[in-house]
């Protein structure tokens, strides 16, 4: 029934059991380093402060008043975009932003838990009332994009899509210099 | 032998209750959204099917899944009978109730919340009250496996504690000290709220909390699997167990790195800063570290069976393996389907990835891999090689089984690889309705489809299972025999003081956790202006 165990059988078996064990640590050790050295070299690190934001009085005070929303250019070349998620759109439901330019957006939410994402980017959110949500990413192309609430936030989550337009550069900034805040959502 | 058989039939038949009436929800919801049909109406109905499939998948099958193994495997590995059967009956009891209760408001549309609960949306106190129920009658479980095995250590002193109690009592630590997060969350939160005596709460506390519940909890899915791979398969295939101090060393592993990690899956939230993203995702890379532990100690017992049956040479054990044994499809499908799930998750893990995929399809895909796939094909092969020994029934139509088995397998192949694909393409999860007339959402008319392909398969072979756990009740009257565990290689006469007991293990659980959530805890609990107004869930009527 059993093999023949001898000392020697015994020393093999430890032998694989422990070349084993090192290829699994050797490649644990790789993965963290490589998202590790991808975190700080790359600044890809995951949204790193918590901010807060009081749901009650989005509307009346504070960055996300309404007529504080959408995208502005920052006197350094950069674009913030502010949006606000609640049952069930995002204000505002079309973000314009250029192409090529860095973007940070800021967001939070008036109700419930929502989720942001945009669609061909690594723009990945989670809004959680009472916090702000921050990520900067930069879009490559030009092109319309969608922009859906991946987190369940009630009955009516299933309609609550928003579009993103990627611009070119000079575009934006010729739009810019007429209004202090831009958006595709229709007036 | 166990001798409590109807305590432990009638937990396996809850959880198998819960999980084909959950089975047929899950493939209804997959129909509705695809685009094989047209709007619903009420999309409402979506919701609660959703609450209903998770809560019947997530809590009550492995739940009970899990009791009903602890209690097998107290009986027939300590050959004693088990103490405090009536406790015993008592936390079934509670279970019962507990899903009765939770599922009667879902299934009336009174709690559409999901069964990740989503404060501030607030469903109706019975769904809570349910849930927290069950979880009740678990932890009595738990204590009774820490006594049995306290009163076995006093019959038997100085002596090495069977393999199979061993690792039972680790699933049952590990999940007593990670359902503390939801069961705090649901007490001090959500509960106040949904009983209206508070009318706000902190979104993002609570989610930190449910963080510290939601992943070590797969691992307690996972525990009868485990258990079922290093006791039960290289007994049923005829080979031997290649190592068992590597068994309890995985088991100890999972103890202290499966709790520490839960806010990967917070890596796009607000209220927990980047430090403690970064100390998770390390942490989650190691507990990779005793599934393959696990991965190596199997596959070498798998081979020791294949070369005992005369396989030789470098592959030809492959071929001598015992390939009509259900027992040994299942560990091959489990291990393939927890290849592919892991794979996954290590992408997941990995907060680069994470943002590509966070919260849409791809993780639907992952967890139904990891779950549905790994996992819960060990719970088939689990009540396919217990039930003999609990009906006193033979169980032979192998056939059937089989069929049971590679239908199961192949369709969470189809069910799984699409939802991968169309993830990646920014498909979110658990929407009642994609318009697939868009442009953008076209591409993904077609995966979705196959999907829904994979999902009937799946449903049929579910069915397949019921088949077969009914005509094991119907079957001749045989003597199934003493119930037998895997053999070591080296029986272990020995075993160091940390590898036969818990102690060591449970102070680093604990203290891990407090380093890793302590901080982000006290931090949210401590900024003021959190609490945010709570929302009843649904449409007023």
């Amino acid at each position: 029934m059993m093999p023949p165990h001898s000392n020697d059988l015994v020393a093999k078996a430890e032998r694989a059991e422990r070349r084993w064990a090192t290829v699994a640590v050797v490649v644990i050790t790789v993965l963290v380093a490589a998202a590790s050295f991808a975190g700080v070299h790359q600044a890809t690190m995951p949204q790193s402060r918590v901010e807060t934001a009081d749901p009650r009085t989005l509307h009346i005070v504070g960055e996300f008043i309404e007529s504080n929303l959408g995208s502005a250019l920052e006197p350094d070349g950069s674009v913030m975009v502010r949006v606000v998620g609640q049952q069930y759109a995002f204000v505002p439901s079309c973000i314009l932003v250029p192409a090529d330019t860095l973007v940070t957006i800021r967001a939070t939410s008036a109700d419930v838990v929502h989720g942001f994402l945009i669609s061909d980017t690594n723009v990945n959110l989670m809004l959680v009332p009472g916090y702000v949500s921050t990520i900067n990413t930069r879009f490559s192309k030009t092109g319309d994009r969608l922009m859906p609430c991946h987190e369940y936030c009630s009955v009516g989550h299933e309609g609550m899509w928003a579009r993103v337009k990627v611009i070119d550069h000079e575009t934006f900034r010729r739009m810019a210099a007429n209004r202090q805040r831009l958006s595709c959502a229709p007036s | 032998m166990p001798l409590h058989k109807r305590l432990i039939l009638c937990h396996f038949w809850l959880g198998f209750a819960g999980f084909l009436a959950a089975l047929v929800l899950g493939e209804w919801q997959m129909f509705i959204r695809s685009p094989l049909h047209a709007w619903i109406g009420d999309p409402e109905w979506y919701y609660r099917a959703v609450t209903g499939h998770g809560t019947a998948m997530a809590y009550v099958l492995p739940t009970l899944i899990a009791m009903a193994v602890g209690y097998f495997m107290t009986e027939t590995s300590l050959q004693r009978p088990l103490t405090g059967v009536r406790w015993a009956w008592m936390g079934f009891a509670l279970a019962l109730l507990g899903t009765i209760v939770a599922v009667l408001p879902v299934a009336a549309g009174r709690a559409s919340v999901l069964y990740t609960f989503y404060p501030p949306l607030i469903g109706s106190a019975f769904y809570y009250i349910g849930i927290v129920l069950v979880v009740l009658g678990s932890w009595i479980w738990v204590a009774l496996m820490s006594v049995n095995l306290r009163l076995w250590k006093r019959e038997n002193p100085g002596q090495t504690v069977p393999l199979p109690m061993f690792m039972n009592v680790a699933g049952a630590y590990l999940w007593a000290w990670t359902s503390v997060g939801a069961a705090v969350e649901l007490l001090f939160q959500i509960l106040p709220v949904a009983l209206g005596w508070r009318s706000t709460i902190d979104a993002g506390l609570a989610r930190v909390f449910f963080s510290w519940t939601l992943h070590a909890i797969v691992y307690f899915w996972l525990m009868p699997t485990y258990i079922a791979f290093y006791t039960v398969v290289p007994r049923a295939i005829g080979g031997r167990l290649f190592s068992d101090p590597m068994g309890r060393v995985a088991f100890a592993l999972f103890l202290i790195v499966a709790m520490p990690i839960g806010a990967h899956h917070l890596f796009e939230d607000p209220q927990v800063g980047g430090g403690f993203k970064y100390l998770h995702s390390v942490f989650t890379a190691v507990v990779v570290l005793p599934t393959l532990i696990t991965v190596f100690t199997i596959s070498a017992s798998v081979e020791l069976a294949g070369r005992l049956r005369g396989g030789k040479g470098l592959f030809g054990w492959i071929g001598a393996l015992p390939w009509r044994n259900p027992i040994m499809l299942a560990v091959t499908f489990s291990f393939v389907l927890l290849g592919f799930g892991g794979a996954g998750g290590v992408i997941n893990m990995s907060y680069q990835l994470n943002t590509t995929v966070h919260n849409t399809q791809w993780i639907t895909g992952h967890f139904h891999l990891i779950f549905a796939g790994a996992i819960v094909i060990m719970y088939f092969a689990l009540a396919y090689d217990m039930w003999p020994h609990l009906t006193g029934r033979a169980l032979t139509c192998y056939g059937l089984m089989r069929a049971q088995l590679w239908t199961w397998f192949i369709g969470m192949l189809v069910l799984t690889f699409p939802w991968h694909w169309v993830g990646i393409l920014g498909m979110p999860r658990r929407m009642a309705f994609y318009d697939y007339t868009d442009p953008n959402l076209a591409l993904e008319a077609i995966p979705v489809i196959i999907s829904v392909v994979g999902g009937a398969i799946v449903l049929v072979s579910g069915f397949l299972f019921l088949a077969v756990l009914i005509s094991g009740h119907r079957a001749v009257r045989a003597e199934p025999g003493v119930y037998r565990f895997s053999v070591a290689v080296h029986p272990p006469q020995r075993m160091p003081a940390a590898l036969n007991g818990f102690g060591l293990w449970l102070a680093l659980m604990v203290g891990l956790t407090a380093v890793n959530y302590g901080f982000p805890i006290v931090h949210l609990m401590a900024t003021p202006g959190t609490a945010v107004p709570a929302q009843q869930v649904g449409l007023l009527r």
